[in-house]
């Protein structure tokens, strides 16, 4: 059996060795059921190169300390570190302003947030969300609760069988009474980047704010929210190499200032008296009581790992592992594959034949193939395809076509043992 | 008259029965082949009401009284967790209510398939089982 480690050398390249990029990161080398794992589950969460996981144990071994109110020097050191994340962040997004990134637990807080203070600064009895109905659950229910306490409704942008945005229909559901579009970036179940950039230029033009749920896009693409011209940018640190608990809100510094605090507690105020309270200045404002330092701070790491990395080269081997897994699943009969946009990332959703996904995951699994199975959160996704659920694959740079072999090669032991 | 066809003589016998498979490959086979053997619960029943919740596939569960035993149909959409629930079916169909309601189920620890009983899959299996318990309360009862 090949294993991870025995590269063809058609993988690398001048300018991008995977298996030098493998040895970064230490989960990937390790065996489960006696078979080297095969890490195909990026979607969900990703590894992290050593870099990241030295960061957390140094900042606990040397700079551990709440942030911003010490005078002392440790708890100086940490407010450094955890703001001068905050200005990596930004760099890394192109904000104009570091104070416009404001860190939650994740990508799920994030819309959170949006949801409660723009919500009540914006959203009333009438007005209407639009959603697109590839969205996870995290850019569904928040705005279903808002819906819920205020009387606004949602509405749905259709997906086509490929798995793409309607996107006459979407032009067609903006109206005055739009107060925000909230629609993901790419899915994480079909892969399909979605047009945001045309997406929120039309919604601009009919004075509609956007929020982009970038969870999945913050890994694979170059985000530049100036460029794309976003209200809202939205991702989980855990997803780009970074820790889990540590995400992002990037908000324009104009609705920062004008939303009200999400949260009541330290750190997002001013001065408090019982008469009343007077809050700090954005991104302060939204970040009640002690964040995740650690996290900030090392995914500040995975920020400086990525930007050492030649991002094009990176790019072209997830867009080459793409289509080596799009050609040579295509050749197992009865395998349906599920997203077939044209402008796709490297996830692949589908369905082997009648077998169950959970059973196709189970076996794969003990083969060392890591996996997911089920509705991944998108559950009126699964309903708009008629289907349960979906087995995925989802690669990450640090994947190799050997991989997706294995994959293909499990595949087929699957279908003999359920044939 | 003593009766050998016991929970735990069952159980025993599914052990050695898997005991015959030294790879995992065919471990899973021959579960998969029990599932496929499930006296399966009539379509009628496979709604809501009968859908064991927390299991990461479908499955529907249903109990019956006759002549003083126990007899369980279910069905699942997935063969693996088919399989699980062909093995308690096999156990438990046939004896009686209270044998059920106190049965020890650790034989599931010894048929070498552990990884399908780690925690999120557990979940599953165990709502399964404290289903079954249950029905076989219930049937206790009415009896």
């Amino acid at each position: 059996m090949p294993t991870a480690d025995m590269l063809p050398t058609s993988e690398t390249t001048a300018a991008f060795d995977v298996a030098r990029l493998r040895a970064d990161f230490p989960a990937l080398h390790q065996e489960v059921y006696g078979a080297p794992l095969a890490y195909l589950d990026n979607a969900a969460t990703t590894h992290k190169p050593r870099g990241v996981i030295d960061r957390l144990r140094a900042f606990y071994e040397r700079e551990n300390s709440n942030v911003h109110r010490g005078v002392h020097f440790l708890s100086q050191r940490a407010t450094e570190a955890y703001e001068g994340a905050r200005a990596k962040v930004a760099r890394f997004i192109h904000a104009a302003h570091t104070h416009e990134i404001v860190f939650t637990r994740g990508t799920t807080e994030a819309v959170n947030l949006v949801a409660e203070s723009y919500g009540r600064l914006a959203v009333s009895r009438g007005d209407e969300i639009v959603l697109s109905a590839m969205e996870h659950h995290s850019n569904i229910v928040p705005w279903q609760l808002l819906c819920e306490r205020t009387g606004a409704r949602l509405r749905v942008i259709p997906v086509n069988d490929a798995g793409e945005l309607d996107y006459d229909e979407y032009l067609r559901l903006l109206n005055e009474r739009t107060k925000l579009v909230a629609v993901v970036h790419i899915s994480n179940t079909l892969g399909t980047i979605n047009p945001v950039r045309r997406m929120i230029r039309d919604a601009h033009g009919l004075g509609i704010p956007v929020l982009i749920d970038g969870a999945q896009a913050a890994p694979h693409l170059r985000v530049d929210v100036q460029a794309l011209d976003c209200d809202f940018y939205c991702f989980s640190g855990h997803k780009m190499f970074g820790p889990t608990g540590i995400g992002i809100l990037y908000a324009r510094e104009t609705w920062l200032e004008r939303m009200p605090p999400y949260q009541g507690g330290g750190d997002m105020i001013e001065t408090v008296s019982f008469d009343g309270t007077t809050f700090n200045e954005p991104p302060h404002k939204f970040e009640a009581g002690t964040p995740n330092i650690a996290g900030a701070i090392a995914l500040g790491a995975a920020i400086d790992y990525l930007d050492a990395l030649d991002f094009e080269a990176l790019a072209r081997h997830e867009k080459g592992l793409l289509d080596h897994a799009t050609v040579r699943l295509a050749e197992i009969e009865g395998l349906r594959l599920v997203g077939t946009a044209a402008e796709k990332a490297s996830v692949c959703s589908f369905l082997l034949g009648d077998v169950h996904p959970y059973d196709t995951g189970a076996i794969l699994d003990r083969l060392g193939i890591a996996v997911r199975t089920g509705h991944h959160c998108t559950q009126p996704l699964m309903q708009r395809f008629g289907i349960p659920g979906t087995v995925r694959a989802s690669f990450a740079f640090y994947n190799t076509k050997a991989e997706v072999d294995r994959l293909v090669e499990g595949l087929r032991k699957v279908q003999s043992m359920f044939a | 008259m003593t009766n050998h066809d016991t929970i735990e003589a069952r159980a025993e016998e599914i052990v050695e029965e898997f005991e015959l498979f030294d790879d995992w490959m065919g471990k899973y086979e021959h579960l998969i082949d029990l599932g496929r053997a499930l006296p399966v619960i009539e379509d009628a029943y496979k709604t809501d009401d009968y859908r064991i919740r927390g299991c990461l596939s479908q499955v529907w569960l249903r109990a019956e009284r006759e002549n003083g035993r126990i007899v369980f149909k279910a069905d699942s959409d997935a063969m693996i967790t088919k399989g699980l629930i062909a093995l308690l079916v096999r156990v438990f169909n046939g004896q009686p209510p209270e044998a059920v309601a106190r049965a020890d189920l650790s034989f599931l620890d010894r048929i070498g398939m552990k990884e399908h009983l780690s925690p999120t899959r557990k979940n599953g299996l165990d709502a399964m089982i404290k289903q079954m318990k249950r029905y076989a309360v219930a049937l206790n009862g009415n009896g």
